[in-house]
């Protein structure tokens, strides 16, 4: 994956990143509502349609569950449509989800990632996306400003293709992420519009084809109904990877559905997901300094869960960790855990999994954390010593 | 999947406008109304108060049923203003 | 504003927006309300419906009776649906030359008063331009005839039962109409289908109008309010006729009862037709009825004093 040094970058927050890329991509229809720590996000949107700088219809609902139920409505209307949102409110408009999912809906939407209430907590940790994994989504994470800014435009030519015609949801870590103002590489707005060419839906809400969107389906049909989700998911492995093939085309910058740092020999190999990854990927360099097998996978797709790119990286690690930033209580693994576990066991590998969560409610982690929890499994494994499985926390004071 | 994909739009939308009419709900009928053509003054009170609606204005301005789908529950024979209308077992 | 009146039913006959063999139950009252409202509806039209015997009853899967545009999302949002597409289509036909519609939220009584009112709120609020209408059965009667804040005082539904020791629903019915005016939308009134050429004139004026309106419509119930399903019509004339659902609209801000009641028949003669509210007239529930036709009597009184005041 190459990277063109660009010639100027703009200082930009991921949230002031999103914002600009969601203006670049000449969205329709905007339904939103404030939460921390996204609110930049709208707030910069609603000064753009203000200034006249979005042509774009904005919508201050008064909540979330509205903000997504506008948001669908408005996409079956055939609009582009976007919104953001965290925690709190992305909990709020979990019944929605479903129904953005199940009626095909390429709505986008940046999830600041924030822990859940109680107790009420405004900082980092993932467990709000990961309550909401089942329900149809594609998800990415990103791990900084730059590839929030560049999967806003792949979210919505990945969403609004006709094969696909799924949600995206675009994972930022809150607070981390939404506030630290990095260089961004912009394109420029003729490149976007080139890039995203206004929607061509097949199927909206017009008297000229008079349809009825969302009706009683009964033990008879709802299966094959909630199916179609299941197949259009399929195809977004694939369709992503044109995407980005396109996109690559234009900037010179790919991401890929995993982030991979000198997974080649490593005997033991770190999964994350976020901007953790970066402080993870720091770690591993200064542990390879040292002569520690370590590696790095950093998730980036996570629903659906590239098995295929993720495997090649992993088959021949002798341990893995994998890090979560949400927890699953009652749950033999956490999230991602559960997700890797699965893959190794139906890809007939018995690679020992140490699962920890951490990081939760903006709890921070360090290089030298990575690098401690690393260095333990791979003494571990130099003593033989069995590899604790199962899911633990990490950083929590017991 | 393949045949029944033919069959299902995405999202599950329906995009036969009134199709509700393969469904013949006359079935559902105990009564059948029966009009009175001499009684029958074409005022349409009957029509406008049919939730189905089963009942449409003739030619000469008077009504007939449409017992394909009319219910039998009798609103209109309870409104027409000259008692034209009458239930009557099937 | 002003608006050409409907004066006849004939003006009205043509194409209906739905077909039938619908599923919904004989003598549906909700269904001749709707019906109606669609036969003077502005053209093109698009339809939202909230979760409701209206939803379930007219879309089983393939089948459909809608004859227009037809969206239906969840429960507690049409008035949000209907924001979204209002909004969508503003900035469509702006950009790429979309055909404008016009657009009717349904809602029953639960989907409105109950877990929708944040959604109509907002909705009213933002001032979008569209129509609400929500067909009151008074109950929850989609999932069972369970109670509502729509639900009159001393009402049977099942989850207001008349019981031992409390008899029927124990509040009065939440007075809508206010919450409603209280937003301050070009238009609002109430309807019946009993008053047809009443009701179709109010949609007539209720979409003339750059912004929101909302009508308020009674839809008797012949499964939940226990009567013959050829009593729909008659039981609505009595609502309207014992001022329990009185005809009014308020015009930006203005208030006109529509249909003057000057002499009612007493509540009685609307409460013996049908049991969920027949037991009120038994000697042991005097002070029960007493209460509602206070209820009824004090709202007729106040629109009759904001009625005069703005003639």
């Amino acid at each position: 994956m190459s990277l063109l040094q660009p010639k100027t970058l703009k200082p930009m927050s991921t949230s002031e990143a999103i914002a600009y890329a969601v203006k670049q991509a000449n969205v329709d229809v905007i339904a939103a509502y404030p939460i921390t720590p996204q609110t930049i996000i709208v707030e910069r949107l609603s000064e753009y349609v203000n200034n006249g700088e979005l042509d774009a219809e904005y919508i201050a609902v008064e909540s979330e569950h509205s903000a997504m139920s506008a948001c669908v409505a408005a996409s079956l209307t055939g609009a582009r449509v976007f919104t953001s949102t965290a925690s709190q409110g992305l909990a709020l408009m979990h019944e929605v989800l479903y129904v953005a999912s199940s009626l095909r809906c390429p709505i986008v939407m940046a999830i600041a990632n924030r822990a859940l209430s109680a107790p009420i907590n405004i900082h980092c940790d993932h467990s709000d996306v990961m309550g909401s994994r089942d329900a149809g989504w594609v998800h990415i994470f990103v791990e900084n400003a730059q590839q929030a800014y560049d999967r806003i435009f792949q979210a919505f030519r990945l969403a609004e293709d006709n094969d696909i015609l799924l949600p995206v949801g675009v994972n930022l870590d809150g607070f981390f992420l939404s506030h630290a103002v990095e260089g961004v590489a912009t394109i420029s707005d003729s490149e976007a519009a080139l890039f995203l060419p206004p929607r061509k839906a097949k199927y909206y809400i017009d008297s000229s084809m008079p349809m009825t969107f969302g009706a009683f389906a009964l033990p008879d049909w709802y299966f094959e109904i909630k199916y179609q989700v299941v197949e259009a998911m399929e195809k977004v492995p694939k369709k992503l990877a044109e995407v980005e093939e396109a996109y690559y085309k234009m900037t010179g910058r790919m991401y890929g559905h995993v982030g991979a740092y000198r997974t080649e020999d490593a005997d033991v190999c770190l999964i994350c997901a976020g901007s953790a990854a970066a402080t993870a990927k720091f770690s591993v360099a200064r542990m390879r300094e040292k002569g520690i097998k370590a590696g790095l996978l950093s998730i980036r797709l996570f629903r659906p869960f590239p098995v295929e790119s993720i495997l090649p990286h992993v088959k021949d690690a002798k341990a893995l960790i994998v890090m979560d930033r949400a927890m699953s209580p009652g749950a033999p693994s956490a999230p991602i855990g559960q997700d890797i576990k699965t893959m190794l066991y139906d890809a007939g590998l018995n690679i020992p999994v140490a699962n920890f969560v951490y990081g939760l409610g903006g709890r921070d982690i360090s290089a030298a954390e990575f690098e401690s929890i690393t260095t333990k499994v791979i003494e571990d494994l130099k003593a033989g010593r069995p590899i604790e499985r199962g899911v633990k926390y990490w950083g929590v004071r017991i | 999947m393949a045949e029944v994909e033919k069959i299902i739009l995405p999202g599950g939308i329906i995009d036969r406008p009134g199709s509700t009419l393969d469904y013949k709900t006359g079935t559902w009928r105990v009564k059948k109304p029966v009009v009175d053509l001499n009684k029958c003054t074409g005022c349409l009170l009957c029509w406008i108060y049919c939730p189905e609606p089963a009942i449409r204005k003739r030619d000469d301005g008077k009504i007939e049923f449409d017992y394909d789908y009319c219910k039998g529950c009798g609103i209109c024979s309870v409104e027409c203003p000259t008692k034209a209308i009458k239930m009557m077992e099937e | 504003m002003s608006v050409s009146e409907i004066k006849s039913i004939k003006e009205l006959y043509g194409s209906d927006l739905i077909a039938p063999g619908h599923r919904a139950c004989a003598g549906c009252g909700a269904l001749v309300g709707v019906r109606q409202i669609l036969l003077a509806s502005k053209r093109p039209l698009i339809v939202v419906n909230a979760t409701s015997c209206l939803e379930v009853t007219s879309t089983p899967y393939p089948q459909t009776m809608w004859k227009v545009p037809w969206v239906h999302l969840l429960f507690e949002n049409a008035a949000t649906a209907a924001s979204g597409i209002e909004a969508a289509l503003k900035v469509l036909s702006r950009k790429y030359g979309r055909q404008e519609h016009y657009i009717i939220a349904f809602g029953g009584d639960g989907g409105t008063f109950d877990i929708g009112i944040q959604a109509l709120s907002g909705a009213l609020e933002r001032g979008h331009r569209f129509l609400y209408v929500c067909y009151d059965n008074e109950a929850y009667m989609n999932t069972g005839i369970q109670r509502s804040g729509a639900t009159p005082l001393g009402a049977a539904t099942t989850t207001s039962p008349v019981g031992a020791r409390i008899v029927g629903k124990q509040q009065q019915k939440k007075d809508l109409m206010e919450i409603v005016v209280a937003h301050k939308i070009p238009y609002a009134a109430t309807a019946s289908p009993s008053h047809w050429k009443d009701l179709v004139n109010k949609v007539r004026k209720a979409q003339s109008y750059d912004g929101p309106s909302f009508i308020h419509l009674i839809a008797p119930c012949t499964r939940g309010w226990y009567f013959d399903p050829s009593e729909s019509i008659k039981v609505a004339r009595l609502a309207v006729e014992t001022r329990y659902w009185p005809l009014y609209e308020v015009e930006n801000g203005r208030y006109r009862i529509t249909n003057p009641v000057p002499n009612p028949k007493p509540l009685e003669e609307f409460l013996k037709v049908q049991r969920r509210l027949s037991h009120l007239l038994l000697p042991e529930n005097a002070d029960l009825l007493e209460k509602l036709k206070a209820y009824v009597n004090e709202r007729w009184e106040r629109l009759n004093k904001l009625s005069t005041c703005f003639a």
